[in-house]
C-alpha cells in the first residue's frame, strides 16, 4: 500500500557539500524526499553518503548548501530536527554494560519520555525486532543480525516518521540480511520515510522506491532502480569467463556483439537487449568460453556504466 | 551463529507503532531543558550493573588504607613525631589526605577509559549523540553521573574515617563536599584531555604513573608540605589533592587555616573543575561534531 502523500518535502537538500580542508566529501548535492519515501544512496565506500547521512541526522554541519528537515534547518534547530528522527548507525553503538531491554528504556529517555510509555513500547519493539526472548539478555550475548535489529528497535523507540539507516545490513549473513529486510519492508508499509544508504543494489532493489547513484560526493544519477537500469544499461547482460589470462585478448575479438563491451580482469560483461542472442553471436565467431552466464541488469551495471568501476571493492 | 527465524503469522502488516509517544517538539523541548539529567541516568544505569564491584572497592580501599596507615604506621609515627603534627594523631591528619586522594584517584578513572570507550572502543556516546541531546549536555550527563559515584565512594569513605575516630570535629562532613571538589578539579581537566585521545597507546597508563602517584606522593598527604625541600614544593601547589587535603583538615580536625586561605584553596578548585569542564564541552564538540 503506496503512502506517497503530495505535500512538501520532509528532507530537502540544495547544494549540500562537507569538506575536510581540500578533500570534498560531499560535494554539491540536491534531493528532495517526500513523505512516505523510501530513498536510496548507492555508492562505493567513502562516496560521501555516511557524511551526508551525518548531516541530515543533524550532528555533522555542513560546509556550504542548504539542508532542511521537516522544513527546519538541522544546524539552528539540532534538538527539533533529531527528534524527528531514528537513527541506525553504520556501527553499533548498543551500550554493552545494559541489557537489550535497557538499551530501549535509556534511549527512550533521551526524548523526555516517560517510563509509562517506555516499558510497554520497549516490549512491543522487542517483538517487532524479534528480540522479545532475548529482553535480559546482555548486549554482549547477540549475534551481528541481532544487534543489528536491537540497533533498529532503538531507533524506533520515539515513533519516527523518518528512519535513516547507514548501511543497515553491511557485515550480515544472507538470512540475517532478509530478517532485517523484512523489517525494514514492514515500517515502509506503515509510512516510515526510510532514507538509507548501502554499496549493495540487491538491497537498493528491495527497499528503495528511488535512489541517488553517488560516486566523489557527487550525485551520478538518479532514479528508481527500474529506470536507472533502463536508462544506463541494457535488459540482459551476458557474462563470460575465458580464464583470467584470456579475458582481455577474447574482448577484441567480441567487439560488435551487443550494445556494450566491459572487459573486467575475471570476465568480459556483454549488454544486449537478449542475452542467449548474443551468446549465439559469441559461438558463431568459433570463441568458447569456459562459463557463461545470462542475467538481468541490475544497479551493480548501472554503476560500473557511470563510474567505470565496481561498488565493492 | 543461526537465528531462528519464526514463522510468520500471516498478519501482513502490523504497524509497529500502537503507543503513542508524545510529538517531537515536546522530545526536543525536554531535551533541551533535562538533556544533561537524561545522560547521567544512562550513565547511572550502566555504572549500576557492575555496582558489587564499585561497592566492594569502595569499602575495601579505605579499610585496607587505614589499618595499613593509620593503625600500623601510625603507632610508629605518634610514638616518635613529638607533635609534628600538631595536637592530634597521624591516622587523624592523614585521614582527609587519603579521603581527597581516594575521590580523585576514582575521578582519575572515570574520566579516562570510560570517555575513550564514549568515542572510540563500544562508541557510546554516538548515541546519545543521534538523539535530540546535545553534546554539552553529553559532556555534562557524564559528570554528573561521575559526581554521583565519587560522592557515594566519598560518603562511604569517610564513614569509615569516621568510625576509625579519626574526624574529631563536628563540621567533618563537610570534607566530603571539599573531597568530591578536588576531584573534579583533577578529573575534569583529565577528560577534556581524555577526549582528545584518537589512539590508546598506553597514555592513560602514564597519567597514573606520572600524575597521580607523584600528586598523591607529594601533595602534604603523609607529612606536611613545608618538610619538604622548596624545590619540589610546587608538586604540592599545583596539586588539587593538596589544596583539598588542606582544606579536609581544616574541616576534620581544625587545623589551623586562615580565612583568606581558605577561600584560595576552594577558588583553585573551582577554577580548575570550570576550565576542564569548558574544554572538554568544546573537544566533546569538535569530535563529535565531524
Amino acid at each position: 500500500m503506496p503512502t506517497l502523500s503530495a505535500g512538501p518535502p520532509v528532507i530537502s537538500a540544495r547544494q549540500l557539500s562537507k569538506h575536510y580542508g581540500d578533500f570534498k566529501a560531499v560535494d554539491g548535492i540536491s534531493f528532495e524526499v517526500p513523505a512516505g519515501e523510501s530513498f536510496g544512496l548507492l555508492g562505493p565506500n567513502g562516496a560521501g553518503k555516511s557524511t551526508t547521512m551525518r548531516m541530515i541526522g543533524g550532528v555533522s554541519q555542513r560546509t556550504s548548501g542548504d539542508l532542511t528537515i521537516m522544513g527546519l534547518d538541522p544546524e539552528e534547530h539540532g534538538p527539533e530536527v533529531r527528534a524527528h528522527l531514528g537513527v541506525v548507525p553504520q556501527q553499533d553503538n548498543l551500550d554493552e554494560e545494559l541489557r537489550v531491554r535497557d538499551n530501549l528504556l535509556v534511549y527512550g529517555r533521551y526524548f523526555g519520555l516517560p517510563m509509562s510509555y517506555l516499558r510497554p513500547k520497549a516490549d512491543e519493539l522487542l517483538e517487532f525486532a524479534q528480540l522479545t526472548e532475548k529482553a535480559s539478555a546482555k548486549v554482549d550475548a547477540l549475534s551481528g543480525g541481532m544487534k543489528r535489529r536491537l540497533t533498529i528497535a532503538r531507533s524506533l523507540i520515539n515513533e519516527p516518521k523518518i528512519l535513516l539507516l547507514d548501511e543497515p545490513t553491511t557485515g550480515l549473513d544472507p538470512q540475517a540480511r532478509h530478517i532485517l529486510w523484512d523489517r525494514l519492508f514492514r515500517l515502509k508499509e506503515s509510512g516510515v520515510t526510510l532514507i538509507l544508504t548501502t554499496h549493495y543494489m540487491d538491497e537498493a532493489e528491495q527497499l528503495c522506491d528511488r535512489l541517488v547513484v553517488v560516486d566523489k560526493g557527487r550525485i551520478m544519477a538518479e532514479g528508481s532502480p527500474a529506470q536507472l537500469i533502463r536508462e544506463h544499461s541494457t535488459r540482459e547482460v551476458l557474462e563470460l569467463r575465458f580464464g583470467s589470462e584470456r579475458n582481455t585478448t577474447v574482448a577484441a575479438e567480441l567487439q560488435g556483439i551487443g550494445a556494450r563491451l566491459e572487459p573486467l580482469p575475471d570476465r568480459v560483461l556483454i549488454y544486449a537487449q537478449d542475452g542467449e542472442a548474443a551468446l549465439e553471436q559469441v559461438i558463431s565467431r568459433g570463441l568458447r568460453p569456459i562459463t557463461s552466464l545470462v542475467r538481468r541488469s541490475s544497479l551493480e551495471d548501472v554503476f560500473l556504466r557511470l563510474t567505470g568501476r565496481s561498488l565493492v571493492d | 551463529m543461526t537465528e531462528r527465524v519464526p514463522t510468520t503469522d500471516g498478519a501482513v502488516t502490523a504497524p509497529p507503532y500502537r503507543l503513542h509517544a508524545h510529538k517531537p517538539e515536546v522530545s526536543a523541548s525536554r531535551a533541551r531543558a533535562f538533556g544533561s539529567w537524561y545522560y547521567a541516568e544512562h550513565v547511572l544505569r550502566s555504572m549500576n550493573s557492575y555496582r558489587w564491584t564499585l561497592l566492594a572497592s569502595s569499602i575495601g580501599t579505605p579499610v585496607m588504607y587505614l589499618f595499613a596507615m593509620g593503625i600500623g604506621l601510625a603507632t610508629l609515627v605518634d610514638r616518635n613525631s613529638a607533635g609534628a603534627f600538631g595536637e592530634v594523631s597521624y591516622l587523624a591528619f592523614i585521614a582527609p589526605a587519603l579521603l581527597a586522594s581516594a575521590t580523585i584517584m576514582t575521578a582519575a578513572t572515570e574520566f579516562t577509559y570510560p570517555v575513550m570507550d564514549g568515542f572510540k572502543w563500544r562508541r557510546v556516546y554516538y548515541g546519545p549523540h543521534a538523539s535530540p541531546l546535545n553534546t554539552d549536555q553529553i559532556v555534562q550527563g557524564h559528570i554528573i553521573a561521575v559526581t554521583v559515584r565519587l560522592t557515594v565512594t566519598t560518603i562511604i569513605y569517610f564513614v569509615i574515617v569516621a568510625a576509625f575516630g579519626a574526624s574529631p570535629s563536628a563540621a567533618g562532613p563537610v570534607a566530603i563536599l571539599v573531597a568530591v571538589l578536588s576531584g573534579l578539579a583533577f578529573g575534569l581537566p583529565l577528560m577534556a584531555y581524555s577526549a582528545r585521545i584518537e589512539e590508546d597507546k598506553g597514555q592513560f597508563a602514564l597519567v597514573m604513573r606520572f600524575i597521580v602517584t607523584p600528586l598523591f606522593l607529594f601533595s602534604g598527604t603523609f607529612f606536611p608540605l613545608d618538610t619538604l625541600p622548596v624545590f619540589l614544593r610546587w608538586i604540592g601547589w599545583i596539586s588539587p589533592l593538596w589544596h583539598g587535603t588542606e582544606l579536609g583538615r581544616a574541616l576534620t580536625y581544625g587545623y589551623e587555616l586562615p580565612l583568606w586561605l581558605a577561600a584560595v584553596h576552594v577558588l583553585y578548585l573551582v577554577v580548575l573543575a570550570v576550565v576542564g569542564l569548558k574544554l572538554a564541552r568544546a573537544v566533546y564538540a569538535r569530535r563529535l561534531g565531524k
